[in-house]
């Protein structure tokens, strides 16, 4: 039983990582109408930010959840500027094409100078340990994971749903020749729009830091799975990315429990599912 | 009656002065849509505090002069001064904060937002816009419907909307896309005096409309639009002795 | 991807004639490889990943679909033929012949979910699906996982070409890319090709037209992927072996990227591509994951500044139809 609860928290902590970069990647794609490819990789960078931030400046974990989506965000943002931009016009498969292929100029320059074994990232001392809940042993960082990827995630939500700026975002998103016209730097929003969404992959990347370890590879095998998360959900609504990357997780969770060789297929397979039945997603908006 | 005033009352333009430039000057305008060339050399100007009517049939070019001026049609040529400034160049999100103020055909409320959020996503471009307390006079049904999605209002109640948002960033040249479009008679008639107010008020206006009757309640000047073209004009004093010509022009 | 205005995939108006006198330049050019110094395995691999770029193009040039998993028709073809040849002991004909249709199935399977989405989520979709079959063949036992199907016989073709010969088989491959080669280029002249280009260009008049363009797109998902497959039985016999390289995410990228140098919807251009990707990896083996990042830098570049691809500009420049 207590194997089950284990899986259980795996999967909800694979979760957060899902809801997190298909959050990011919903946010992009909104606004660019781009599938950035390359979020993978960035994710990927966070993860190597916050490990450059400890070992070269001795700058640790707290300072790293603030400082990495901030570098990483504004190294998207100049991917924006000086490469996607210029998509505009265009079909929507070359973004998909062009963020493929920075996904594997930045993940072969990591893998170059640090080959595919990964680098240790320790837990901080303030979140290590762990409690004895009597149904399982819960250990504390696993559990801070999900807890606060849940709080960016709401918060992620309540910024774009609820708020005036989130306003800005959602008419942009809608039609933004017209908000242009009213006298808002569209071209700026986004910009910063493409850097809220690396951001909060590089967020999962420091997040993941401490339980997957540093690799160069670590995105790569991470976006096939948050596609089918995005085809599944929908892209249409945020908090349809937020809940089907929780669900999702905690479904592979269990399927790793119940039927281990079905673990890594679970997630396509059920992809294939919805398609079958409700092509747009269960969130329902069209593509 | 509520006073729309505006706070700086020395930014309403002396309208009638001979020696004013035009707030809009239109000359040899050529605009494309991708390859097609939709603007063949558009002429025209208002002056300030004025109420000026393109009319044209459909696919004339009016809609796609506006959004030239606008700056939001792909490729334009010719010269486009507002109030002195060319903009032929300009990019829509600068235009619109020079103080031009573009209310669309298909007016574009947004379904993501509520009636308040549309209301106030346009930026203020210039002091002495409209407070909401004003506009709620003007447009009381928005007041009811604040936290209503956008696209749940009646097709009425959206073009007051839209309307609506414009006024509040001070933008003193207005360019209402078909205001009339679809709406009952009833709606048309508020849209007319509403139009008739701001013109007192000292806006400039520029309006598309089919509707020549309706435009007749409120133009000071009509311009013909054909073929991307500018063909004829007069004041609306002269409009019964061009009465023929509309009906050829227009079709009606 | 509806109108055919500068925005959308550039894919310029054809003139047969142009295409029949390079199809002709290409075929001698091809026929004397053996007779010059090349090495024969480096053209024939060439051959192999000209005609997958050619399945591959068919899609996207054609039906306006980008198909982000080809991989997978690559691999299910080698895996099956290398099984069949190995295990099974059937003739090469035989072997080719079952790879192939194995392909076909998973073609008709993969195409009736995928073709339910458009444009990016079909990108998409394939990309997952291919995964998925990925994930599988790691675990099912006759692929032998990391290791892949090894030493596979290459027998002897309708039990007289002996395909072991260097230069038989070259031939055996260059009939087999023709073949196939020309069946794209006759199903691009025909009315299907026709209506696949309407599809392409304004799918909703092609609809109010009365065209049932679900099913066009299907038909010609069906036949990419079949052809593709074919593609990978044929390599069976030139690399001797079937291994999971075949089925990465790493390979339906080196088919995109072949066709988008060559340029995409041109009818030569993933042959092109294909030569340029495959000697890039013979001559660039040694940079070991800078080749990963130089073939993600053609990307950007081609995106960005080279979009109609080698083949592409050449013909654009001589406004030839190429």
């Amino acid at each position: 039983m207590q194997a089950l609860y284990a899986q259980l928290l795996v999967g909800l902590i694979n979760g957060s990582f899902y809801a997190l970069l298909s959050l990011g990647l919903a946010v992009i794609f909104g606004m660019l109408n781009i599938i950035n490819f390359a979020h993978g990789a960035l994710y990927m960078m966070g993860a190597f930010v916050a490990y450059f931030l400890l070992n070269i400046f001795g700058i640790g974990y707290w300072p790293a959840l603030i400082i990495a989506p901030i570098v990483v965000g504004i190294f998207g943002m100049i991917l924006e500027r000086t490469m996607l931009q210029w998509l505009a016009g265009l079909d929507h498969l070359y973004g998909l094409l062009l963020t493929f292929g920075l996904a594997l100029v930045i993940q072969g320059v990591f893998q170059n100078y640090f080959g595919s074994s990964g680098l240790p990232y320790s837990i901080p001392d303030e979140l290590k340990g762990g409690m004895n809940l009597g149904f399982m042993y819960l250990p504390i960082y696993r559990g801070w994971v999900v807890v606060f990827s849940l709080v960016v995630c709401f918060a992620t939500w309540f910024l774009i749903e609820k708020t005036r700026l989130g306003a800005y975002l959602r008419a942009a998103t809608e039609n933004p020749t017209l908000v242009r016209a009213f006298g808002v730097n569209v071209p700026r929003m986004i910009t910063l729009t493409y850097g809220l969404g690396v951001g909060l992959a590089a967020l999962a990347g420091v997040l993941s830091a401490p339980i997957n370890q540093v690799r160069p590879l670590m995105g790569e095998n991470v976006i096939i799975v948050v596609f089918a998360v995005v085809v599944i959900g929908g892209m249409g609504s945020i908090m349809g990315s937020i809940i089907t990357g929780f669900t999702l997780g905690v479904v592979e969770g269990l399927t790793k429990y119940f039927y281990p060789e079905a673990s890594n297929t679970v997630v396509f397979v059920l992809m294939v599912l919805v398609l079958l039945v409700k092509p747009t997603g269960l969130t329902g908006r069209a593509a | 009656m509520p006073d729309l005033k505006m706070a700086d009352a020395a930014a309403r333009p002396a309208a009638n002065s001979p020696a004013a430039a035009p707030v809009l000057s239109v000359s040899n305008l050529q605009a494309w849509y991708g390859e097609s060339h939709i603007l063949h050399g558009v002429d025209f100007n208002v002056k300030a505090g004025e109420v000026v009517t393109l009319l044209g049939r459909n696919g004339a070019g009016k809609t796609s002069t506006l959004k030239s001026v606008m700056g939001i049609i792909g490729k334009r040529t010719g010269s486009v001064a507002f109030n002195g400034q060319e903009i032929i160049r300009a990019h829509s999100d600068r235009i619109a904060r020079m103080g031009v103020a573009f209310c669309p055909e298909e007016r574009g409320i947004f379904a993501s937002l509520d009636v308040r959020e549309n209301l106030l996503l346009p930026p203020i471009v210039r002091e002495g816009g409209l407070s909401l307390d004003q506009i709620f006079d003007l447009f009381p049904n928005l007041k009811e419907r604040l936290n209503s999605q956008g696209t749940k209002l009646s097709g009425g109640e959206q073009q007051m909307l839209a309307i609506a948002r414009i006024l509040r960033t001070g933008a003193r040249f207005l360019m209402l896309d078909e205001p009339t479009e679809g709406l009952a008679p009833v709606i048309i008639q508020q849209i007319g005096q509403t139009i008739a107010r701001l013109k007192k008020e000292g806006f400039t206006i520029l309006l598309v409309e089919q509707n020549f009757r309706f435009a007749a309640t409120v133009a000071d000047r009509y311009y013909i639009v054909e073929h991307g073209k500018v063909i004829d004009g007069f004041a609306n004093a002269d409009l019964q002795a061009n009465m023929d010509k509309l009906h050829t022009y227009l079709g009606v | 991807m509806t109108v055919t205005t500068d925005d959308s995939i550039a894919v310029p108006p054809r003139a047969v004639h142009d295409e029949m006198v390079a199809f002709a330049i290409m075929t001698v050019l091809l026929a004397i490889v053996p007779l010059t110094g090349i090495y024969p395995f480096f053209v024939m691999q060439a051959l192999c990943f000209a005609l997958l770029g050619c399945a591959f193009n068919l899609l996207i040039g054609y039906g306006g679909l980008l198909s982000f998993g080809h991989a997978m028709f690559l691999g299910t073809a080698g895996y099956v033929t290398g099984h069949a040849l190995k295990v099974w002991g059937l003739p090469p004909e035989l072997g080719i012949l079952v790879g192939t249709a194995a392909s076909a199935a998973l073609a008709v399977i993969t195409g009736v979910v995928a073709i339910r989405r458009q444009g990016i989520y079909f990108a998409m979709i394939t990309l997952a699906l291919s995964q998925l079959l990925y994930f599988i063949y790691v675990q099912v036992p006759f692929t032998h996982g990391e290791d892949g199907i090894q030493g596979i016989p290459q027998g002897y073709l309708f039990g007289i070409f002996n395909l072991s010969n260097a230069t038989i088989l070259y031939y055996v491959v260059l009939v087999g890319f023709l073949f196939g080669f020309l069946l794209i280029f006759r199903t691009i002249n025909s009315p299907f090709g026709e209506v696949l280009k309407a599809i392409r260009e304004n799918e909703p008049r092609a609809i109010s037209l009365g065209y049932k363009t679900d099913q066009y797109k299907l038909l010609a998902y069906i036949l990419s992927g079949t052809l593709a497959g074919f593609a990978g039985a044929l390599k069976v016999f030139v690399a001797q072996n079937a291994s999971l390289t075949d089925v990465e995410v790493a390979m339906s990228g080196q088919i995109v990227l072949m066709t988008l140098v060559g340029g995409l919807g041109t009818v030569f251009g993933p042959v092109v591509g294909a030569f340029v990707i495959v000697a890039m990896q013979q001559y660039l083996s040694g940079l070991g994951q800078w080749v990963t990042v130089i073939q993600g830098s053609i990307f950007v570049i081609c995106v960005l500044t080279f979009r109609r691809g080698v083949i592409g500009e050449i013909a654009h420049f001589f406004r030839r139809s190429l």
